[in-house]
């Protein structure tokens, strides 16, 4: 099928991606200021920057082989938590996705497969006030569309509306992990960094995808 | 912002040129950022290594060198260090008796270090054992938590288990030394002004002229609660007390005290308030049987200062009195 999610529609992804952590780059660092040490916009932009450097020098051949190009790439520029957390994430997708290109299901097994890895790598749990409480109700949503029957396209607006949805629900929690958690109380009335990443990594699927998949 | 950079992008790189020149005794790696003993890897000798992310200097480049750490690892400015510079800094000190990573507990640099373990593992049969520093007791420490910050107590660690492994300790009593150090230490800070980290430009966060933040990190994170501006004998209070009710610290052999200055603050004021947690000391009946004063882990450019107490035995003094010889600490030789 002409409208599966290959190389090209998986690279546009990561492209949009980094195009919209640029333009954000300085809210995510701003947000990061409130609770923890101002480095995530910059972090992500430097670690999204060199991924599609990366997919500009080497292009890859599959899908699994471009989704673990960007995880290797995130685990060694980016440090800090991000660097593992998103690094693992794409490294579980790459592993879930096989060389042909994905249909709508096998990009939602794979979207689950990197949320499981994020789980598994930093420990925390949804209502922790992080990335996950953007990714877990987004995994969730994009399952019940497909399972609804829903085209792609609506049911990747479906996961990234609950991201969003996820992202700002992590205003009033207190951090359990990650730098915010040293604040107690105080890191409560602030919107998580990281979940807001993870909104728009989201909100880059719809825009790169949803033409896409089927 | 008023630094003296050339480009924000630039300040770890360009400081690594810097410290590369000053010491010409110590070797850096700087594609992978990596501060190395220049006699690295030393046969027999069980390999330190170190890392996190920079803006914190001393620590940890300048805690390499003869009886303290073989090699360490910087990050961007507050950023963990990644998995490669860890395994280029583990294989180039590995002399045949084992590497301990001495890793300070903030999520990012646990995650970093454990992968770059798992890749040592898995390239090759260096024997690698990591030591979590978790010493701040501004932060509760819970099963849900990240737990307590790794802070003070990681330069006295790295002083004390340096000066086990330069003696010839095998690994496993070199990690014993560091288990003991963590497990008998415990910090507080407190921060007059917030940082400004080069990247971002402007300070971390606003503090008005007649506050303070108790229980700060060194990260330009907020502490734990805001208070007045008091005088520096109450402020060792707020900083000595807490720490004195986490652990018993009086009997036994005394403590090493540490004050601690956290970039900003000019040494006359650490000096005042040594005199000050001295007093607090005194009074609580405990025994200070050394002590260190400076700006050893810092947070840029963040004035203020933190507390670490350190409870010593026999052998922890003598290996605290070894002569050491690194950038930021040196006696003894």
């Amino acid at each position: 099928m002409a409208d599966q999610l290959d190389v090209a529609a998986l690279g546009a992804w990561v492209r949009e991606f980094a195009r919209s952590i640029a333009e954000h780059k300085d809210e995510l660092t701003a947000l990061d200021s409130a609770i923890g040490d101002a480095d995530h916009g910059a972090n992500m932009d430097r670690g999204m920057s060199a991924a599609v450097a990366a997919l500009e020098a080497s292009p890859p051949a599959d899908p699994a082989a471009l989704l673990k190009q960007v995880g290797m790439t995130l685990v060694s520029k980016v440090g800090g938590a991000s660097g593992p957390l998103y690094g693992t994430f794409f490294l579980r997708m790459a592993g879930a996705l096989g060389p042909d290109p994905a249909d709508d299901q096998t990009f939602a097994r794979a979207l689950r497969a990197g949320l499981d890895g994020v789980i598994a790598r930093g420990k925390a749990e949804p209502g922790d006030k992080t990335m996950l409480d953007a990714l877990t109700p987004a995994c969730d949503a994009l399952e019940a569309a497909l399972a609804e029957g829903q085209p792609f396209g609506a049911a990747l607006t479906a996961a990234a509306a609950a991201a969003g949805e996820g992202r700002d629900a992590t205003v009033p929690l207190v951090a359990r992990k990650g730098r915010a958690s040293y604040l107690g109380e105080r890191s409560a009335g602030h919107q998580d960094p990281g979940a807001t990443s993870t909104a728009l990594l989201l909100d880059a699927a719809v825009t790169a995808l949803s033409g896409s998949g089927g | 912002m008023k630094k003296l950079i050339n480009d924000p992008a630039d300040v770890v790189a360009d400081a690594l040129r810097g410290m590369a020149a000053a010491h010409p005794e110590l070797r850096i790696d700087h594609e992978n950022r990596v501060v190395f003993r220049g006699d690295a890897p030393r046969q027999g000798k069980v390999g330190l290594v170190s890392g996190g992310g920079s803006g914190h200097e001393p620590m940890h480049g300048g805690f390499v060198g003869m009886g303290m750490l073989d090699a360490a690892c910087a990050g961007e400015v507050f950023t963990s260090p990644v998995p490669d510079q860890m395994v280029a800094a583990t294989k180039g000190v590995d002399g045949g008796a084992g590497v301990l990573h001495v890793v300070k507990n903030y999520t990012g640099d646990v995650m970093n270090f454990e992968m770059a373990a798992e890749l040592v593992a898995a390239e090759s049969g260096t024997e690698v054992v990591a030591v979590v520093t978790d010493d701040d007791v501004a932060v509760q420490d819970s099963l849900y938590t990240a737990g307590r910050r790794g802070v003070g107590v990681t330069v006295l660690l790295e002083k004390l288990a340096g000066a086990a492994a330069e003696e010839g300790r095998p690994l496993a009593e070199v990690a014993d030394v560091a288990r003991t150090v963590n497990a008998q230490g415990r910090s507080m800070g407190m921060a007059l002004t917030s940082c400004t980290v080069p990247a971002a430009g402007k300070p971390t966060f606003d503090l008005p002229e007649d506050e303070m933040e108790i229980g700060v990190g060194i990260h330009g994170e907020p502490g734990r609660r805001r208070v007045k501006l008091a005088p520096a004998r109450e402020i060792a209070e707020m900083l000595v007390e807490p720490v004195l009710s986490d652990l018993e610290f009086s009997g036994g052999d005394g403590v090493i005290a540490f004050v601690n200055g956290l970039g900003g603050t000019p040494l006359i004021e650490l000096y005042l308030m040594y005199a000050e947690v001295a007093r607090v000391l005194e009074k609580s009946g405990v025994t200070v049987a050394r002590s260190l004063v400076g700006s050893y882990m810092t947070s840029l450019d963040m004035a203020g200062c933190s507390v670490t107490l350190l409870k010593v035995d026999d052998d922890l003094v003598r290996l605290w009195d070894a002569p050491v010889r690194t950038p930021g600490l040196r006696w003894g030789v």
